[in-house]
């Protein structure tokens, strides 16, 4: 059953994904993103990481791509034509070759049989007890407490960087 | 097909995903590009910590992507902010013409 979610799930993500790298209008691409990100979200569902999926869609999808839709609109950035036009070959066949090695390499970590570790204690019936949100908010503020501190300086940092390096001089 | 779907699924996938952030960020000139592309490969990692996070049974995944979804936020406005001072001044965003430091 679960099979019927993920096989259309992971085919949507693996085409958008696609999509974003070829096509050649910046804003068909972060629409294409957004699908994509709609697509992992479906998976973090299925995975029952239900709190994940929340803020993937409103982080991801409704926070950041919007911003990067301002500023492709903002900037008024024009199509590039494709690499292949432009007599680059070269890049284009050893940016390919890179990444056929690095799937080949992942794929035969992953097929290695070495994706195992120490089972934790948050078992999927534990977790669904307790609910996914409320037990992600409960680590956040008595395990990771300190981290959860620093990224509010991290987005601290960000807003007023942000502020400085884009105000008119 | 019945069964639940196994680890090395999610994993695999992630791994396509990530090669093809990496296509992605070495084929494209246009800056904003590149930068959805690395947001592709950060994606990419989201999904093997909660894949990893659901077969091993602890929210630790979990927890690690609220994090790298916190941080992938401020580097966005950063990043953006960046190419938009960069935009000012060149009128490009191509990457191929930001070489000033070039000798």
């Amino acid at each position: 059953m679960e099979w019927v979610l993920f096989v259309p799930l992971a085919a949507m993500a693996l085409a958008t994904a696609v999509l974003v790298i070829v096509l050649q209008n910046p804003i068909y691409c972060a629409l294409s993103l957004i699908g994509t990100f709609f697509a992992l979200s479906g998976l973090y569902l299925l995975l029952q990481a239900q709190f994940i999926a929340m803020v993937q869609v409103i982080i991801y999808a409704g926070a950041i791509m919007v911003l990067f839709l301002f500023v492709i609109m903002l900037l008024d950035v024009g199509h590039e034509p494709p690499p292949w036009l432009r007599r680059d070959r070269p890049r284009v066949v050893v940016g390919l070759g890179l990444a056929a090695l690095l799937l080949v390499e992942l794929v035969a970590a992953i097929g290695s049989g070495m994706s195992e570790g120490i089972r934790g204690p948050h078992t999927t019936e534990l977790v669904n007890a307790v609910g996914n949100a409320q037990l992600v908010g409960r680590l956040l503020f008595t395990d990771f407490l300190i981290a959860f501190e620093v990224t509010s300086i991290i987005l601290l940092i960000a807003i007023v960087g942000a502020m400085v390096l884009a105000r008119r001089q | 097909m019945t069964g639940t779907v196994p680890l090395n699924a999610y994993l695999i996938l992630s791994a396509a995903l990530f090669a093809i952030g990496v296509i992605g960020v070495v084929i494209r000139r246009n800056a904003l590009i590149i930068f959805m592309a690395i947001e592709l490969m950060l994606n990419a990692v989201n999904l093997t910590f909660v894949a990893f996070s659901r077969f091993l049974a602890s929210m630790d995944g979990q927890i690690i992507v609220f994090f790298v979804m916190a941080v992938a936020a401020a580097e966005v406005a950063l990043g953006l902010a960046i190419i938009i001072a960069l935009y000012r001044n060149k009128e490009s965003v191509n990457v191929d013409e930001i070489n000033l430091l070039k000798g």
